[in-house]
């Protein structure tokens, strides 16, 4: 990946012995270079070569797992600055963070708080990534039991928070297998925290003072063997990160490989509102993990939604397939609704069917998963098509009167499709959380 | 080990509005850098907030706001006071009552509140039409010939009534908000048309129509970093600041409407709500916005204050 097959061909022996199956060394490099061929094919080339390879050919930001078993997170492996150039890869982990000065009590109580933030989009379920626990107390003690309670009461991977390799140790001994991540390494002790992420194999923060102490930092535990890292610029300041993290992002697609790391940030501010703001910043610009210390709902669900819209293929619009959707017990005299098949205005339409206790058919209309007025306004969703939905979904035999629901900001579709489809149309409400309210007025 | 910061040398910039007449004028856009990154590039201005006045009592707002201008909503000069001691930059008044289908209410009627609010303020004033191209066509020049000289921003121009807006814009000392659904090229090819006619292009804003949080912000937020990209490499035609319709897009969404026994999973409603809006706005500001219309109080403090933050130049 990236190199082109010049730049690996002055890399391979030049001896054009096709051992590699290939008539020429350059045959083979541009192979390489369109992906359709691994080096391990070329039984002759050196040790040297192959570390140059290998690390120019690099993702630019290393991929670092998380956690263990389904809620495992992934971290890292970002290619591009814009998200409209291609798309970012791994969503930033959210973490909610704990400290071990609360009470055992107040843990369990915000673990499961914690345990309850999971919210359904688009038909998806989707939660905080990480609890993190934070050595506030700098006694080893008091965080080791504060790590048991939180590994007792969640499934989450973990972040320990503590630049004391002992409270570190510790905690390691106990939740290991787990793979947290460790947070982790500084200037001070360095040698002893990359000591014990390699003994246990656990991925693990690197924060510098800033910038320059960092890419030293990092290139220290690299010379230590030890690869597996997150990088922390060390600022709070939501300014101050802004920039760094876009340094950060900028250097590593240079390939300036000390920053070729997924990034960390907290958001610490002590007003929990701004707190949420700067989190908000962190997910759009760059951060793997943002840290934060609510659990409140009102505080998260903006987040994670942020967080799954920025993180969307650009080029691709999530769709549901166009059949007939069952909500609820229905029978022959349900009510029948039309939308179009992108997956947010179905599920949007579905949740609302669902609150209104009326068991309901729906029909998405393919609109190549666009909304409705979208759809609309590019000829997608058209009372030809809305039609041959009617007739050839089988919805004509599930009901026996001959109605149709449609929404209100397609009003105008209503008396081409009465005529063509020879259903009964009825116009809701231009949002469907409108629905309950207008089948009260006008269904039943 | 010292890091060469890296820097992006741009070549052009986004071209600075100004909205209102000295000393109670607005400038935004100027920047030389994407938002926020002093460190290669200027900002000379805030993006701002403008707070929304409608000329008729809108009957589908959600109780947190109706409870924020209570006594006010009525009259949109008292409105628009309001909405100055709540910290708004500039009013935005939306002329509802001109829709066909409310109480389409004639140009003249329209001109008499917006001279009325444009008197009774000391910050700009931006004026948008019912949204129905064919009647804005017509209420526009009307309301522009009546605040003549008072340098307001007048929209919402869109291909096909571009011509009267723009013609108005000029004739009277205004600048005009030129929308897009979402599309990059509609937005550089309505630029040409009216700088074509003559108004200089420091006198449009660029209105992508944004979607919220949760509702096509994805969509919004890179066609604003395109654009901005565009600005900066020298683009003439994508060079204008960034008009976002926050708070009507903000508040329509379920999140900002769901009481909390509806779906107790997503906490407490007026939070969550002015969150929903707080944050549609920064993230809009993060990916280049400059003018964010909002509605909230609670969530323009929040804004602002973290605006306050953002124009503190990092040390790099
Ligand atoms: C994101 C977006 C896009 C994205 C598409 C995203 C997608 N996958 O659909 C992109 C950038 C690609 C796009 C493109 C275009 N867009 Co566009 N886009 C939007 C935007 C910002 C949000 C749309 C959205 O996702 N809404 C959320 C979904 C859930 O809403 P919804 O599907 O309407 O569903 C709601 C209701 O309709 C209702 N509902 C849904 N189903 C049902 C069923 C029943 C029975 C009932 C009762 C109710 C109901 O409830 C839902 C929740 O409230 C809107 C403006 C806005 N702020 O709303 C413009 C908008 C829809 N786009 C518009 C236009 C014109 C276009 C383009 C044609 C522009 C162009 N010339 O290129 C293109 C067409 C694309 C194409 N050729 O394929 C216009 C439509 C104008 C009009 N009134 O006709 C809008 C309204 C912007 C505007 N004000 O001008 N767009
Ligand atoms: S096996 Fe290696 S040395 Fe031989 S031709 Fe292939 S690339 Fe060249």
């Amino acid at each position: 990946m990236g190199l082109t097959g010049l730049e690996i061909f002055k890399q391979l022996p030049k001896t054009n012995c096709k051992d590699c199956g290939q008539p020429t060394c350059l045959a083979f490099a541009m192979s390489l270079a369109s992906g359709k061929a691994s080096l391990d094919l070329c039984p002759h080339v050196s040790d040297a070569a192959k570390e140059a390879l290998d690390s120019a050919s690099a993702p630019p930001i290393t991929l670092v797992k998380i956690g263990s078993g389904d809620k495992a997170v992934a971290v890292g492996n970002e290619t591009v600055l814009y998200r409209h150039d291609k798309r970012f890869e791994n969503m930033t982990a959210i973490a909610v963070s704990l400290s071990d000065e609360m009470s055992s009590e107040e843990i369990i109580n915000r673990a499961g708080q914690i345990n309850k933030l999971v919210f359904d989009r688009v038909g998806q379920m989707h939660s905080i990534s990480m609890v993190a626990v934070k050595n506030s107390s700098g006694d080893s003690g008091k965080f080791l039991a504060a790590v048991k309670t939180v590994a007792e009461n969640t499934d989450f991977p973990l972040l320990l928070n503590s630049e004391n390799p002992e409270s570190i140790e510790k905690a390691l001994e106990l939740v290991a297998a787990k793979k947290p991540v460790i947070c982790g390494a500084n200037s001070e002790n360095v040698e002893a925290m990359t000591n014990l992420a390699k003994k246990y194999d656990v991925p693990m923060v690197v924060r510098g003072e800033d910038l320059d102490q960092l890419a030293s930092l990092v290139e220290k535990v690299v010379s230590m063997g030890f690869k597996q890292i997150i990088i922390d610029s060390g600022s709070r300041e939501v300014n101050q990160v802004l920039s760094e993290q876009t340094q950060m992002r900028r250097q590593a697609l240079k390939k300036f490989r000390p920053f070729g790391y997924p990034t960390i940030a907290f958001a610490s501010n002590q007003d929990p509102i701004q707190a949420v703001l700067d989190a908000g910043v962190y997910i759009s610009k760059y951060a793997a993990i943002v840290v934060i210390e609510s659990s409140d709902p009102a505080d998260i669900l903006p987040l994670i939604t942020l967080r799954l819209n920025i993180y969307t293929d650009p080029q691709k619009p999530i769709a549901v397939e166009s059949k007939v959707y069952e909500i609820g017990n229905v029978d022959e005299s349900s009510p029948v609704y039309i939308t179009t098949n992108f997956s947010l205005t179905y599920f949007c339409l579905a949740g609302d069917v669902e609150s209104s206790r009326v068991p309901g058919y729906i029909l998405p209309v393919d609109t190549d998963g666009i909304s409705v007025m979208t759809g609309w306004a590019a000829g997608k969703f058209t009372p030809e098509k809305i039609t041959e939905m009617l007739q050839e979904s089988g919805i004509s035999d599930k009901v026996s009167h001959r109605k149709v629901i449609i929404p209100g900001g397609v009003a105008v579709l209503s008396g081409k499709l009465q005529e063509l489809s020879g259903w009964e149309v009825m116009v809701g409400p231009r949002e469907s959380a409108g629905i309950p309210t207008f089948l009260k007025q006008r269904w039943l | 080990m010292a890091v060469t910061i890296a820097k992006e040398r741009w070549n052009s910039k986004v071209n600075e509005l100004v909205i209102g007449v000295e000393p109670n004028s607005v400038k935004v856009g100027g920047d030389s850098t994407l938002p926020f990154l002093f460190f290669e590039g200027e900002m000379p201005n805030r993006p701002v907030v403008a707070l929304e006045v409608c000329d008729v009592e809108p009957d589908d707002w959600a109780k947190s706001l109706t409870d924020a201008y209570k006594g006010v909503m009525g009259d949109p000069v008292a409105w628009a006071k309001k909405c100055i001691e709540y910290g708004a930059d500039m009013i935005c008044l939306k002329l509802v009552s001109s829709h066909p289908d409310f109480d389409n209410a004639s140009p003249e009627e329209c001109a008499k509140t917006a001279k009325a609010v444009a008197d009774a303020i000391n910050v700009p004033l931006i004026v948008i039409g019912s949204g129905v191209e064919e009647k804005d066509a017509e209420v526009l020049p009307v309301v522009a010939g009546a605040l003549e000289g008072k340098a307001v921003l007048l929209g919402n121009a869109a291909p096909s009534n571009y011509k009267t807006i723009t013609a108005a814009c000029m004739v009277n000392g205004h600048s005009i908000i030129a929308s897009n659904p979402l599309d990059i090229n509609i937005a550089k090819q309505l630029n040409i048309l009216i700088t074509e006619m003559g108004l200089p292009a420091n006198r449009i804003a660029i209105d992508p129509l944004v979607g919220a949080l949760g509702y096509g912000i994805e969509y919004a937020y890179s066609i604003m970093e395109r654009a901005r990209l565009g600005a900066l490499t020298g683009d003439k035609m994508l060079a204008m600041p960034v008009i976002c319709f926050v708070g009507q897009e903000a508040w329509k969404a379920k999140e900002a409407k769901a009481e909390i026994d509806e779906t107790p999973e997503w906490g407490e409603l007026e939070r969550r709500a002015i969150l929903w809006e707080a944050v549609t706005a920064t993230t809009f500001a993060h990916a280049s916005g400059a003018i964010m219309v909002m509605r909230h109080p609670e969530a323009v403090r929040e804004f602002k204050r973290h605006i306050d933050k953002m124009m503190q130049p990092a040390s790099l």
